[in-house]
């Protein structure tokens, strides 16, 4: 018995990290792949300004040029740079993404524990959660922005409301069947109360499937952006954002497809990494979730 | 004897009964929600940040100009005269004017319902009917070929923003093959091929997510069934597999896929906005757009509204189907 524990046992503490990474990768090849490709994308968007010419700069001599060793992504109307702009694109959409991730997250915690643990109020913010719910964010989002002066923030706000109510409903469900268990009803019962109960046993619960909405809302958040952006109702034109660059491509688009496809590509692949990171995550956190789908 | 002989009739009487009761009570659920929906369009005026009238009217408007706006949206009165006017007005169907046109909102909100109306349901159409094939073929060919392609679509989808599915599709199927129109809409009354030839390529743009979420839980739910120990019966019995698959199978899935369509139904409503802006279809979604950028709060406002209820009563429609497609659901 010894032996055989030591036989396991070796391997695994000295195993060398190039095969501790291999093994994870091989377990979670979804999150993996997903992470890597984020890494990538962030690292573009944070080395932008290093990495690229000016974004801004207009020189109508070089207008609607395809992609070329010059300018590896064209250039639009205006003679900008496409590589320039869409890199700087990455930056409004990952902001927006992670901020409304973490903003509706908190919100949504918080909002959540209070329906779990008090029944009276329970019913009143569920009823308004499920009139938010109503109404697709999108025009929620647009209703808030015809009100105010454009910006990032306005934006953020505008995407973070129609959001907020999916987490409410996740930490709220999962507040409601960790009270039904016995073990709280021991914790309780050995003098475990309020704030300590809370941070001890509820707490902890919600964390898995919290993370997982939290990329969701994330990945949604990004595209919400983008279709505000495009619409005209979102980040102002002198940020350039996946949305807005796409935008203004839309008139020259059957002589230069690439104002479009390119930026539109950057967004879908980011999209895309996000989600897998959430599906692996969610198959890794949320066994009981996983089999659903 | 007599009195057996009655049982059956009896319990389907007292059945349609509980039906019945159900729906109401369904029915009855779906005013609280409304009525949150409205209240909430109605603040959301009022407690807008800044001067919401000065925005609307402009960078550079006058004094009096912003007065006319805060007047006309009613600003200027206390907020409880206000809320109980707007309400009898929306009781009565009334949902206010436009800013700029003047026009009774409901007037500019019918004149623009049937492109929209047509491009949902020849979406619902398309992707109903593409993809719980593609879902149930998944399923049946598990971890297969058509299996892994079916699921890296089913993944592509919820990526690919609505936009970029539709410029793609352009570039293609317009612009490059020229096999179909780039964009605008022909009504109905114009001819039915260039009424359908318009709605193509925006149905299947608007319904790349939808489809992808459709043939994801199709497959879901069909795996799930297909471990039941009645089809390995039907299976041994002898009959054919397409018999399995349709009769026994998707059958017995059909509740959570119902339930998808419904929520997807959801995704359509927002995605119309997009969608009739890439292909200049004159809509509610290019009227709400077009609101938007001038500001014409009543309009986003009545908007909201109506997309809500369509929402609501989507979900009520599913809700209740649910009993029928499900005898042993019961609320």
């Amino acid at each position: 018995m010894v032996a055989i524990t030591d036989d396991t046992a070796t391997p695994r503490t000295e195993a060398p990290a190039a095969t501790r990474w291999a093994t994870a990768i091989r377990r979670n090849p979804t999150i993996a792949a997903g992470a890597v490709l984020l890494a990538i994308l962030v690292s573009l968007a944070i080395l932008a300004p290093w990495l690229t010419a000016d974004p801004l700069k207009q020189a109508t001599i070089n207008r609607l040029r395809p992609p070329s060793e010059r300018f590896w992504f064209g250039t639009d109307q205006f003679g900008r740079d496409i590589f320039a702009r869409t890199l700087h694109g990455a930056r409004v959409s990952l902001i927006v993404g992670l901020t409304v991730a973490a903003i509706s997250s908190v919100i949504g915690l918080a909002l959540g524990i209070v329906c779990g643990y008090f029944r009276r109020i329970d019913g009143i913010v569920m009823r308004v959660m499920d009139g938010i719910m109503a109404i697709p964010s999108i025009l929620l989002a647009i209703a808030l922005i015809t009100l105010t002066r454009p910006g990032l923030a306005v934006v953020i706000i505008a995407i973070v409301i129609p959001e907020v109510p999916r987490v409410v409903r996740v930490v709220r469900s999962v507040v409601l069947s960790i009270r039904a268990q016995p073990y709280i009803d021991s914790a309780i019962a050995g003098g475990t109360r309020g704030f300590k109960l809370l941070a001890r046993h509820v707490l902890p619960n919600t964390l898995a499937p919290l993370i997982v909405q939290a990329t969701y809302i994330c990945a949604a958040g990004m595209l919400i952006e983008a279709a505000l952006s495009f619409l005209g109702a979102g980040v102002p034109p002198e940020i350039p954002s996946w949305g807005n660059i796409i935008a203004q491509g839309r008139s020259f688009f059957q002589i230069a497809p690439w104002t479009i496809l390119i930026p539109g590509a950057f967004l879908a692949l980011t999209v895309l990494a996000v989600n897998l990171m959430g599906d692996g995550l969610r198959d890794r956190l949320d066994p009981r979730l996983a089999r659903r789908m | 004897m007599a009195l057996r002989a009655m049982g059956p009739s009896l319990s389907r009487l007292r059945e349609r009964e509980i039906m019945t009761a159900y729906i109401l009570r369904r029915l009855l659920a779906t005013v609280p929600v409304m009525a949150v929906v409205a209240v909430f369009v109605f603040f959301l005026l009022r407690i807008a940040p800044g001067d919401p009238a000065a925005i609307i009217a402009g960078e550079d408007a006058t004094a009096e100009a912003i007065n006319a706006v805060r007047a006309k949206l009613g600003l200027d009165r206390p907020v409880l005269e206000q809320f109980a006017l707007w309400l009898w007005r929306l009781a009565q169907g009334d949902l206010g004017d436009s800013i700029f046109s003047n026009l009774p909102v409901t007037r500019l909100i019918a004149q623009r319902l049937e492109p929209t109306v047509a491009l949902t349901l020849s979406t619902l159409f398309v992707a109903v009917a593409l993809a719980i094939p593609v879902g149930v073929i998944a399923a049946w060919q598990v971890r297969k070929l058509a299996d892994r392609l079916v699921m890296i679509f089913a993944v592509l989808g919820f990526a690919v923003p609505g936009f970029l599915a539709a410029y793609v599709l352009i570039y293609i199927f317009a612009v490059q093959l020229q096999w179909l129109p780039v964009q605008g809409y022909r009504p109905i009354a114009e001819g039915l091929w260039p009424f359908i030839e318009g709605l193509i390529l925006p149905s299947i743009a608007l319904g790349v997510t939808y489809m992808a979420l459709i043939a994801r839980i199709t497959r879901a739910s069909m795996l799930e069934v297909l471990s039941q120990d009645y089809i390995r019966t039907a299976n041994s019995k002898g009959l054919a597999t397409r018999r399995v698959l349709l009769l026994h199978a998707l059958k017995n899935a059909a509740v959570p896929i119902v339930t998808v369509i419904g929520i997807g139904i959801a995704l359509l409503i927002s995605g119309v906005v997009i969608t009739e802006t890439v292909f200049n279809i004159p809509g509610l979604g290019r009227l709400t757009v077009d609101a938007v950028l001038k500001r014409d709060y009543p309009i986003v406002q009545g908007l909201i509204l109506v997309f809500a209820a369509a929402k609501v009563l989507v979900n009520l429609v599913i809700d209740i189907s649910y009993a029928f497609l499900d005898p042993r659901i019961r609320y």
